[in-house]
């Protein structure tokens, strides 16, 4: 009890409340990047143009298929070999990134197809071009059915932040690692507390997908 | 690449036989748990249903990497010494099992209320209508999303590099540090990783549009 206690004190749960905050800013970042590229690349994926399209698919299938991890390693020991050493915070938000745009584009995609086509037909006979009728009609309806499953992948993005502590990220977990390495005895509550942490976080934002699910569907 | 092959077959391989057995361990034993955590969700006892939330909801929403490590550090510190391996399964399997329990929750949901009537009023007790008519029909359902939880297990295997489980993301690793050609190493163990996880996922497409 008494290393409770003690693990709990002001400066180490102020350090780790900057660990969390690095967390946050990292799935941030990468989640508004993510979903820039990721609609892109669903879009082309979905349009259909030749050769394009196909490429973008299969690229965005081998990056899905690939664990997180290994892309983080590639970012920040493989890049340097090629000539482009990033800072550890730009090679995790860079490895985060091109992990979810992959996913997204995927569900932007998924997205799209679950728009029914009459509403692109209508578009096109009231004398929109494909890509006004894309851009402006299709789209937000797309971009709306698949906001719940976006704040999913944001959820699992939080939680996959934790990885990037192999490469020194200064986030939650590492901010913890950094604390029980000085004292064996505060271990186990510095794992209770950041579960804390990491549960408050992610299950408030699994209520508010669940809401916006009602809300949208 | 060609270099990196010949040179570390033998660790490429073991490294890929432990990432395939533990996936493989953790997929049967989440299957299992997660069954259990989502009959426990639709059980009429209001106890059993908020016990089946708090599992699903707390490993839901902790990182995997986490859990993991609570299992290879504080396990060996007050329960029993585990390795790595051991460790980094367990952790794999806990969390996969809060996700497979959701998915099999949908499926039971989705199995029509009038099945498990029909099959207790012909004579059927709650549990045998569980297990010869609700389960056999909500896991033709689940089919393909528990395929698509097997393909996240193989790419979330990866973690027990970070435990010491010799999978073969750490292989990859010590390749890595071994021959210090990171970018070739690294390309050898993605593709590796692709060999098991692009064909499933593939194959789980065609069989989502074929079920659909």
């Amino acid at each position: 009890m008494q290393n409770f206690i003690q693990a709990y004190s002001w400066v180490n749960i102020r350090f780790l409340l900057e660990g969390l905050w690095v967390t946050v800013e990292v799935s941030i970042i990468s989640i508004i990047a993510s979903f820039i590229i990721g609609s892109i690349l669903g879009v082309l994926r979905y349009v259909k143009i030749k050769y394009l399209s196909a490429v973008v698919g299969f690229v965005v299938d081998i990056i899905r298929n690939l664990p997180l991890i290994l892309i983080i390693f590639f970012t920040y020991f493989g890049l340097p070999h090629l000539g482009f050493k990033p800072g550890i915070i730009f090679a995790a938000i860079l490895a985060m990134t091109i992990f979810e745009s992959a996913m997204l584009a995927e569900i932007v995609r998924s997205g799209i197809l679950a728009v029914d086509y009459g509403q692109m037909e209508g578009a096109r006979a009231n004398g929109m071009s494909y890509v006004q009728a894309l851009w402006h009609i299709v789209f937000p309806q797309a971009i709306k059915k698949t906001i719940p499953t976006i704040v999913s992948q944001f959820i699992s993005l939080i939680k996959d932040t934790s990885l990037a502590t192999i490469i020194v990220l200064p986030e939650l977990l590492n901010h913890a690692q950094i604390i029980y390495g000085q004292n064996s005895a505060y271990i186990l509550p510095m794992f209770l507390m950041i579960a804390v942490m990491y549960f408050i976080i992610c299950y408030a934002l699994s209520v508010l997908s669940r809401i916006l699910d009602k809300k949208l569907a | 690449m060609i270099y990196i092959l010949t040179h570390y077959w033998s660790e490429l391989i073991q490294g890929l036989g432990y990432t395939l057995l533990s996936s493989i361990i953790a997929l049967i034993f989440s299957t299992i748990i997660g069954t259990m955590f989502a009959i426990f969700e639709v059980l009429p006892n209001r106890a059993m249903r908020i016990i089946g939330r708090i599992y699903i909801e707390i490993f839901r929403n902790i990182p995997l990497l986490v859990i993991a490590m609570f299992f290879y550090v504080i396990i060996p510190m007050y329960v029993a010494k585990i390795d790595g391996f051991t460790a980094g399964t367990i952790g794999l399997t806990i969390y996969t099992s809060s996700f497979i329990a959701e998915t099999v929750r949908a499926g039971i949901q989705s199995v029509d209320n009038g099945q498990m009537e029909g099959a207790r009023a012909n004579g059927m007790t709650y549990w045998q209508a569980m297990r010869f008519i609700v389960l056999p029909q909500a896991f033709k359902i689940v089919i393909p999303p528990l395929g698509n939880q097997f393909i996240n297990l193989v790419k979330n295997s990866s973690v027990l590099a970070f435990v010491a489980g010799f999978d073969l993301m750490y292989q990859g690793n010590s390749i890595a540090s071994l021959s210090l050609d990171t970018i070739n190493s690294y390309m050898v163990v993605g593709v590796f990783y692709l060999i098991i996880t692009l064909p499933l996922s593939y194959y789980m497409r065609h069989l989502e549009k074929r079920l659909a």
